[in-house]
Parts: C-alpha cells; structure tokens; sequence
C-alpha cells in the first residue's frame, strides 16, 4: 500500500478553506465536486479513483470538523442500491444528472421492484411499460415500498415485452416520483408505523433517457441492485448503528443474575455466532474490495437475519416485566429505519422483517444451493414460457 | 399409565359453541382495534364469555354457583381464546384470582366472579412465577400501600387481589380499585391483547382474605393454575397458527406453483405440526393433573410451560415468514399472534425459569 494518500490531504484541504456553517446542500455539493463523496469513485462522480479504505478517514475528518453528512440513513435505497446500478449501467449523462442529488440526499430513492404477484419470484412482475415515441408509458401496482414516501426517484422493473420468457421481457427504469399519475398509500406494518407503502402507477410517463441498462435486460440489472442490497443488510455495519448483539448485550449484562444465569449458554452462543459472522462480514468487503458482490451477500444476510431475530427475541425474555411494555402503537411514517434503537418489543418486531426484505431467507438458501453448491434447480413450470402464457 | 389426554365429546361439543361465540364477538379486525386504544371489544367479548357464555364460573364448584367442571374442560375454553387472541382477563379473573380465592374459602367473592358481575385480578407482575423475589406491597392497620409494576388484566377489574406483607408475613387483601387510593395506569404494551397496568396503593382500606401458609399457599394455587391454563391458550395459538400458514401455502403461488409445494416450506410445517402435537399432549397432561394439586401438578405444569410456551412464539414466527410480506402487514391478523406468544412467552415464568426449577427435581440427592 502506497503512503500517498490524496482523498485525505484533498479533504483537509476543503476543511480548511470551507466554512462548516455553510448551508448544508451549499456544503455537501461542493464536497461531492471536490471529489470527496464516494472516493473510489470516478472523478468527476463526486470520487477520485482512490483506495476506498479512504472513505472512512474522509468521513471521519468532514464529521469531526463538524460537516453536514449526506444523512446517508434516510437514503438508504439510493445510496446502497440506487447508486451502484447507475454506476454500472448508467450512461454518462444518466451518471451526470442523478448521482449528485442522490448522494447529497436532496433526492431519496426507493425501490419499486414487488408486487402482489412478485415478490419472491421476482421476474413475475406484471407491471407494463408501453413504448411511445421518445419514452414509456407504465401502468400497474408495486407493493411493500419502503419509504416512497419521501421518495422523488424510484427503481422500477417492469414488463416491456410479455411475448419473451419471464426473466427477458423486463427493463429497468428510473421512475420520477413526482409524476402525477404515481399514487402512494401508507401500509401499516406490524411495529403500527408505516414504513412501506403501496403504489400504484397509472398512464405514468417515463422519458427513454430515464432507461436503465438496454431494453429487456432489466433482470440482469435487477441482480446487480439485489446482490448490493443484500450486501448492505447483510452488512452490520458498527459505525452507523449500533450492531443488535451490542444492544443484547447490554441487557444481558444488566440482567439479574438468576436470569444471567440460566441464558448464559444461550446468549454466548449467539455472541459468538454474531462475532464469528462480523469476521465473515469483514473477510467479504475484503473479497468486494476487488471484484462485485456475490453469493457472500446473500449468505451473510441470512445469518444476519436470523442473528437479529433471536438475539431481539431473547432480548424481551432476559427483560421479563420490562419486556412487555411498548413504545408506542400510533401510525407515523418514518424517515428513516431504525433496526436496533427504540425498544426491545420494537426491535423484536422489525427484525421480522429482515429475513422478508431484499429476498427472503428461503430464496437465499435457494441460491447458495444452486448458484454456490449447484444442486439441481426446483422444477420451474414456467421455464422458456412465454411469459403471457405462464402458469402464475 | 399416563392420564387421558384426549378430548371427550363433551368438550369436542364445548369448543364449538365457544368457536362460535368467539367467530362474532372477536373477529380479527375488532382485536386489532386494541392496539388503537379501543376497549370496546375487550368489554363486548367479555359479556359475551362471561354473561352470554357463563363460562367465567365453568371449572368452580356447582356449590360456588360455577359449573362444576374441571379444568380439562377449562384448557379447551383456554384454547379457543388463544385461537382468537381473545382481549379479555379469563386467565387472569376466571383462571387465577378466582383460584387463590377458592383457595382463600372467600365463597361470597367466588360468586360473584362466577356471575360475572365482578373482575378480579392478582396484583403481582404477569411474568410471576412464584413471589419469591418480588419487593410487594405492605400492609398495616388495614391499609396497603406500595406498588406492583406489569400486572396484567386490570383493564376490566372490579376487584383486586393484593399479596401484601404485614411485616415479614404474607397476607392476601380484598381491595377495590374505585377508592382514590388505588391508581391504574394502563401502559403501551407489547401485547395490547392482554395489556399491563402499574398499579399503585396509597393507604388503601382493604379486606383480610388469608395469612401466612394460607396465602402462601393460595397464591401458589392461582399460578400452578394460570401456568396449566396458559400452556393450553398457547396449544389453541400455534394451531391458528399452523392451520391458517398451511391454508396460505396452498393457494399462494409463485414460480408457477403453490409455494407450500417447495420440500423447504413443507418441511417446516411438518416439524411445526410435529411440535403443536407434542405441545397438546402436554398442555392436556397439564390440565389433567392440575386440580389434584401437589408435586406431580407441579411437575406437569412446569413441563407444560417449559415446552408449550416456546412452540406457540415458533408457530407465530413461521407464521410470519412464511406468509412473506403480507405476514409483516397490520392488517394480516399474524402479528396479533406473535406480539401474544412472545408475551406469552414470559408470562408466568420464561421456559428457562421453568427449566431450571424443573433441573432442582432432578439434581442428585
Ligand atoms: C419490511 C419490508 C420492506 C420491504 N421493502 C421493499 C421495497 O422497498 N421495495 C420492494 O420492491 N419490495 C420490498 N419488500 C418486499 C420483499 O422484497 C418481498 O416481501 C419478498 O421478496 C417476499 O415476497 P412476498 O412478500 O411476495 O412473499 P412470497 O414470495 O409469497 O413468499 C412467501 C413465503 O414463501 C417462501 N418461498 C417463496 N418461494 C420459495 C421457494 N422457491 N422456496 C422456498 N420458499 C419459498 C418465502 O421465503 C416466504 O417465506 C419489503 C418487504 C418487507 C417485509
């Protein structure tokens, strides 16, 4: 490794000539000019090139010199998805005009990939979207969209040609969510917010430049979101919120001791299964670092999943009396997910959610068995169907 | 020779007239409106099973004015209520107050909680599983004060049933929660089924029901009784739970079929109904045993626990996985299910607390 570090000298540099107390947008558009967004990006993106090790000493130096952040929480759909896929499929002018406003979180994305028929078997979507002229016009309804809304841009997987097999006939869209024919309603989930929404989309207009990746080629995109999605659930990553063993553990900790002692055995197997998969997590970005993501990703957001699930659930038995208290019930709908703070019934509840979200845990295990091991695929009686024709 | 642990035609023909009065008076949507804040249908099922029903006096003594039943009879009430998730205080009124206060020989109260026209409540925290290390309220010249956190089933009660110490003895008081020297104060609570109160006194006059080796024993009456009882609500929990995520996986499709047709998913269910049947066999043991009272009740009723309560959290988490999104939803009943069998769960004593006195059996003399 080489001694020059530049993303860290070009950072105190900004630091030093900007005013902290600049407007945030002012400040963080700048940043990104300056190349200091995402540093292992290109230049000209908001990166330099550089080693993304860099990224964090950037991030650290801009916080402690009391700089905005890009609140990268309220954006997670953009940041962890939205942008890798317009990085490796965008055209330069796609990368010019949305990548800036996404990563300074003036523009928030969601992703509306499900839909009531779609949802592990993804490729199902049924969604339309009809050429006309220089663009598209959608019709159709998406379900469990988190966070649409507060969304002003949208990945959208929708049919283009239903003639082709199910996986060939899709495209992939950036979706403006500001179009008045896109509706958003709230669907309350079990922790009483609503943090995903329904919606529907009808005559909704998408001009041919908002087109992701060529015509019909929208699974192979598809997978490129998905594989950086389930990379960044799968990832706990400690210095944006606290990891849920942390949490646990503490409560473990303060517990008394007869309850200390007869989950003893159970909640260090945990601690050590958490551990051992932090290391997992650590030996996969070493491997990403390199290449793209792969079936890692998917297995670490299974072992996470189920991680957080038993962990939040013996969490409210070690807290007994306490355990059975609740927050509060009443609908809000969130900016921004939280997966280990509020209360342990909270914690509980929403860790359901992680082995649903971004594919589920099932789906997972399918592909490690037959993408990693290749065991026979299940009989798919769809399969080189044209997708109108296809059993569903 | 193990007792019968089967289901007779009298309680086969008692589950469906309680199926069906519950089919009307706690439809799913009418539960869930508990979460926000409406009580109307804890009261409205509660005259149902209490007055329409009068099942609150089912397993009392025909000289008591109750039903003469036993609590074989009682568990199969128990487990249409956990079918439903039923927001009303039958555990907590019908199944342990009225318990410790059979045990007290309190007849004139008993009536009255089998004719409906009381409620009452144990004021001890619902993860109780013995008063062991409980800090209780104390009593003096008549009057207790103190305060007791997470009592559950206090939203409907007329009468409370307070251990209390007068010194270092335990005694048992009648109070009425109406006088200003009672406060309760509903909490936000995980389960809003069965939600929790912190319930305070203040002076508050209250009537002597037993002392020392009496309450003791009273006390330790109403919650060997609630434990056989609740094993059985959570048998009738992972049922719904099971049934209702085999009729999902039939009729939901994806990749051209019903999902329920992948081994993954069929197999899961397969051990899930494995557990259920298991959880039946000793909720029913549970039930049969309980009324004798003793070591072998105690037994039966700490294995019930031990294994019943985790099964019925089990069912309600597959129930939610393998319904996929919709099982995340608020207006899918699942959540109703999971948010009672996790409370369920440390009701009573925690399937680890319920080990370890169990291992105190089995340690070598
Ligand atoms: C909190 C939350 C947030 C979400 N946010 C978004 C979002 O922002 N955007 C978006 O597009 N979607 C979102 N989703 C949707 C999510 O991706 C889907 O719910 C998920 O892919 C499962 O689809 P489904 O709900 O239709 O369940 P189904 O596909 O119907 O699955 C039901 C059950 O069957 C199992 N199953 C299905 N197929 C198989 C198989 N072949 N083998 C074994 N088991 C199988 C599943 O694992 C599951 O247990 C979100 C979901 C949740 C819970």
């Amino acid at each position: 490794m080489s001694d020059a570090r530049p993303a860290i000298d070009l950072a105190r540099e900004f630091i030093e000539s900007w005013d902290p107390a600049t407007p945030r947008e002012e400040s963080l558009r700048a940043r990104y000019d300056a190349g200091l967004a995402w540093v292992a990006r290109p230049a000209g993106l908001g990166g330099l090139g550089c080693a993304p090790e860099d990224q964090r000493a950037v991030e650290a130096a801009f916080t402690a010199a009391g700089f905005p952040d890009n609140n990268a929480l309220a954006n997670g759909i953009g940041l962890g998805m939205a942008a890798p896929t317009i990085f490796a499929v965008g055209t330069d002018e796609q990368k010019e005009r949305l990548l800036r406003p996404l990563w300074t979180g003036e523009e928030i994305w969601c992703q509306l990939f499900s839909e009531p028929g779609a949802g592990s078997d993804l490729a199902n979507v049924a969604t339309r979207a009809v050429r006309t002229g220089d663009g598209w016009v959608v019709n159709g309804q998406k379900v469990w969209t988190s966070n649409a809304h507060n969304a002003v841009y949208a990945l959208l997987l929708a049919r283009t040609d239903p003639d082709l097999p199910k996986h060939s006939g899709l495209t992939y869209f950036a979706l403006d969510m500001r179009d008045p024919g896109v509706e958003v309603r709230p669907l309350r989930q079990i922790t009483g917010e609503a943090e995903f929404n329904e919606v529907f989309l009808t005559d909704v207009v998408i001009p041919d430049t908002d087109r992701l990746g060529d015509v019909n080629n929208g699974w192979l995109v598809a997978m490129t979101t998905l594989a950086n999605e389930r990379v960044s659930i799968g990832n706990s990553d400690a210095e944006v919120e606290q990891t849920m063993v942390d949490v646990v553990e503490r409560t473990w900790r303060s517990a008394p001791e007869s309850t200390r002692e007869r989950t003893r055995d159970r909640f260090m197997s945990l601690w050590v299964d958490a551990k051992v998969a932090d290391l997992a997590a650590a030996r996969m970005k070493q491997q990403l670092e390199a290449g793209k993501p792969g079936p890692e990703g998917s297995a670490l957001k299974v072992t996470f999943a189920r991680l957080a699930q038993e962990l939040s659930g013996l969490e409210i038995e070690l807290l007994g009396a306490d355990g059975l208290g609740y927050g509060d019930w009443e609908m809000v709908r969130p900016t921004i997910v939280e997966f280990t703070g509020r209360d342990a019934g909270y914690r509980y509840l929403r860790a359901k959610g992680n082995s649903i979200e971004g594919g589920t845990s099932e789906i997972l295990l399918n592909i490690i068995a037959e993408k990693v091991l290749g065991l026979p695929p299940e009989h798919r009686p769809d399969k080189g169907m044209a997708w109108k024709d296809s059993p569903r | 020779m193990s007792a019968d642990l089967l289901y007779s035609d009298t309680e086969d023909a008692l589950r469906e007239s309680v199926r069906a009065l519950l089919a009307a008076t706690c439809p799913s949507e009418r539960v869930t409106e508990a979460y926000d804040g409406d009580t109307s249908v804890a009261s409205d099922a509660w005259r149902a099973v209490s007055d329409a029903m009068e099942l609150a006096g089912l397993g009392i003594d025909e000289s008591l004015g109750g039903g003469g039943a036993t609590s074989r009879e009682v568990a199969v009430v128990m487990e249409e209520l956990g079918r439903v998730v039923a927001p009303i205080p039958f555990l907590t009124s019908s199944v342990i107050a009225t318990r410790v206060l059979v045990s007290c020989g309190a007849g004139d109260l008993v009536r009255t909680l089998v004719d409906g026209s009381a409620v009452a409540v144990l004021t001890v925290p619902l993860t109780t599983m013995d008063l062991g290390d409980l800090t209780l309220p104390t009593v003096a010249g008549g009057l207790v004060t103190g305060r007791v956190h997470a009592v559950a089933g206090c939203e409907l009660a007329t009468l409370m049933i307070v251990p209390a110490l007068d010194g270092t003895v335990l005694t048992l008081q009648a109070i009425e929660p109406q006088s200003g020297s009672t406060s309760v104060t509903m909490r936000s609570s995980f389960d809003m089924t069965r939600p929790v109160a912190d319930v305070g006194f203040t002076a508050a006059p209250a009537t002597e029901l037993a002392r020392g080796a009496d309450a003791e024993s009273a006390v330790r009456a109403g919650l060997l009784a609630g434990g056989a009882m609740l094993a059985s609500e959570q048998v009738g929990l992972a049922e719904w739970c099971l049934e209702s995520t085999v009729a999902y996986t039939k009729q939901r499709n994806q990749f051209g079929r019903p999902i329920g047709s992948f081994q993954a998913l069929k197999h899961r269910m397969a051990r899930l109904w494995i557990a259920v049947n298991s959880a039946r066999a000793a909720a029913r043991n549970a039930a049969v045993l309980v009324d004798a009272g003793g070591d072998e009740a105690a037994v039966a009723v700490g294995l019930a626990q031990a294994y019943c309560s985790d099964v019925a959290v089990l069912a309600a988490e597959e129930c939610v996985q393998l319904h996929g999104g919709i099982g995340m939803t608020w207006e899918h009943p699942a959540h109703l299910y999971l948010k009672r069998a996790k409370a369920d769960q440390v009701a009573l004593g925690t399937a680890a607390h319920h080990r370890a006195v169990l291992a105190e059996g089995l340690t070598p003399t």
